[in-house]
């Protein structure tokens, strides 16, 4: 288990440094400085990349910048001047995961019930019911689907409101246009897991011993059947940070995502490439947490792992 | 129970008729790989009627939609502005004047575009890393899978953004951008399958009539996954398309005046309280296109690969 885990940190430390070396070589790739205004005399322009260590050499620079991200340093906004980016992106932040969560945890218990109830009911309406949600929510974008909410919900009948965010209620529209992908994929994953389990020879042998069919269900199907959505939490991750950037922009929310769009149309580099280490992190850390944990619940992979 | 015994006699038997025959004929006439995947596909009607909505929306963008409208889907004539439905613009006019109905057409020739390009692209570069990690395996096999771990701890559309913050946004560095890391699943598939098929007999038999590597891959184990690589592009379609109209969503994809479906989305999105309508078209077209592809590609890998069902 341990050289399963090492190993996977090596991976994951590598595929860091990869991201912060490239966003470094973009911030050098990118046209102009932060200093480029003709107002400035050449001597204070050479003060302030001496300030900065732009008059350093590549390498130099680049060890410097790897040692100030290793710190959790991000350097400083350019569009707001002198403010940390990472202080901007942690201030930031409490919105985009409360939304984010929400929308986790409601679109997980929806579609573990519509994924149980469609294989328990195989073939039936409810079947035919699930199946199809779960096509629509995986092909409809949240990008469609949040102004439909909001025109919907929102204007139509007033039941929410459509934009900022200043206390629950204001949340309920990005969360739930942020769950429906959620629902859907777990229900559909749910499902082909609890059919396929059905059908195996054990659970034939569990109701041959006289387990009555809930406890069947309760103590053999089910859990079986959610081992492997453990592999869909690396997916989950990674679609909540895209989708937050829509949602966020579209319900005009204050969260990372919404920030980080601003910072793209307003050319902040210093933000742009903060916001993607910090994404990064992120979507490795899930990817960190969902490998140990499906190596602690199924033994075949740690063992495959280490012998590799 | 009670076993009750009966006098046996030769005469209560009758011989019957043994065709040596029997087993060596063939019931029907053979059918090949694609047409028994074709026969399979025909029964699931999901798939049929995707099928015939994406014929029929490729056709209308590329060839109805803009023949039976004489209007450009650029020219701007701020007189008429935020027309809604009319005789002559047929699903209004945005905000600077231009037809929204050639305009969603337009846009989603781009999307579609780029949708293929990126995929063939993915598909290019995945069947070839795969096919040489699986094919020659060993050290080369090694480090080619560290790469694609590595890889894969990297978000998808991060690095499709930070591509294009610095690339000039177009159709062709879009595509770029996001087949920078959208190859990795295919080159894995691909890879399994060659390190499953290199160890059969059709390979040995190939080898030893003196086929070299490069035909070897080429002309027996390429063909012999093109189900599974089929299978995956009709996936990978619908990703490129979803991740182009994400990119223009959040400002970095196409620019002004070109329009994709995202564009256009984002545009009807911000104008959603008082022109609804433009948001309508774009949104329908592209939801349209990404159930038909997952409705069309869960046919197929059901048609090609039956082991695949579940």
């Amino acid at each position: 288990m341990i050289r399963y885990v090492a190993r996977r940190l090596v991976y994951m430390v590598a595929a860091l440094f990869i991201i912060v070396s490239v966003t470094f070589f973009i911030s050098k790739a990118v046209p102009g400085t932060p200093f480029a205004d003709p107002k400035l005399s050449p001597q204070v322009r050479e003060q302030l990349f001496e300030k900065y260590g732009l008059d350093e050499p590549l390498y130099v620079q680049y060890a410097k910048y790897m040692a100030n991200v290793a710190q959790g340093d991000l350097g400083n906004s350019y569009y707001f001047e002198g403010r940390p980016v990472s202080q901007m992106i942690l201030q930031r932040l409490p919105v985009s995961a409360f939304i984010g969560v929400q929308a986790v945890i409601f679109g997980l218990v929806v579609g573990l019930v519509l994924g149980i109830v469609a294989a328990l009911w195989h073939n039936t309406v409810w079947d035919t019911l699930a199946v199809v949600v779960a096509i629509l929510g995986v092909s409809v974008p949240s990008f469609v689907l949040g102004p439909i909410l909001q025109y919907w919900l929102g204007l139509k009948l007033g039941w929410f409101p459509i934009a900022f965010f200043e206390s629950w209620i204001y949340s309920v529209l990005p969360s739930l246009a942020l769950s429906v992908f959620v629902i859907s994929t777990v229900a559909r994953f749910m499902r082909t897991e609890m059919l396929e389990v059905m059908g195996q020879d054990y659970i034939t042998l569990a109701k041959a011993k006289g387990i009555s069919g809930l406890g069947v269900i309760l103590k053999h199907v089910l859990r079986n059947a959610m081992i492997p959505l453990v592999t869909v939490m690396a997916p989950l991750t990674i679609y909540i940070i895209t989708g937050s950037l829509v949602i966020e922009q579209i319900f005009a929310v204050p969260g990372i995502g919404e920030q980080f769009v601003q910072s793209i149309l307003v050319n902040d580099y210093a933000m742009i490439l903060g916001t993607t280490i910090f994404f990064s992190v992120l979507f490795i850390l899930a990817l960190l947490i969902q490998d140990i944990m499906y190596g602690i619940i199924d033994p075949r992979i740690r063992v495959a792992g280490a012998k590799e | 129970m009670e076993t009750r015994y009966r006098e046996l006699d030769p005469s209560l038997f009758e011989s019957a008729d043994i065709d040596v025959y029997e087993g060596e004929r063939i019931a029907g006439p053979p059918v090949g790989f694609w047409r028994d995947a074709w026969i399979r596909l025909k029964k699931n009607r999901g798939a049929l009627i995707s099928l015939a909505v994406l014929v029929s929306v490729f056709a209308t963008a590329f060839i109805i939609g803009p023949l039976i409208s004489s209007q450009s889907p650029y020219t701007q004539d701020l007189a008429q502005r935020y027309l809604g439905p009319t005789s002559e613009f047929w699903f209004g006019t945005d905000k600077f004047g231009r037809d929204m109905w050639t305009r969603v057409w337009a846009g989603t020739r781009v999307s579609l575009y780029i949708g293929l390009l990126a995929a063939l692209l993915d598909i290019f570069v995945g069947v070839v890393y795969g096919a040489v990690s699986g094919f020659l395996g060993g050290r080369v096999d090694d480090v080619l899978q560290r790469g694609i771990e590595i890889l894969n701890g990297v978000p998808y559309l991060v690095i499709a953004i930070l591509a294009m913050v610095v690339l000039d946004p177009g159709i062709i560095t879009i595509t770029i951008a996001l087949a920078v890391t959208g190859w990795t699943y295919m080159a894995r598939i691909v890879r399994g399958r060659m390190l499953q098929l290199k160890n059969q007999e059709f390979t040995l038999a190939s080898r030893s009539l003196g086929a070299n590597g490069f035909r070897l891959v080429w002309k027996h184990l390429i063909p012999n996954s093109l189900g599974l690589i089929v299978i995956n592009l009709m996936f990978t379609i619908p990703a490129a398309i979803f991740a182009e109209a994400f990119l223009s969503f959040i400002g970095l994809g196409i620019q002004v005046p070109e329009a994709s479906l995202g564009s256009l989305i984002s545009d009807g999105a911000d104008e959603l309280r008082f022109h609804p309508y433009l948001l309508w078209l774009p949104a329908f077209v592209f939801s349209l296109l990404m159930i038909c592809f997952n409705l069309l590609g869960d046919g197929l890998r059901d048609a090609l690969d039956p082991k695949m069902r579940k």
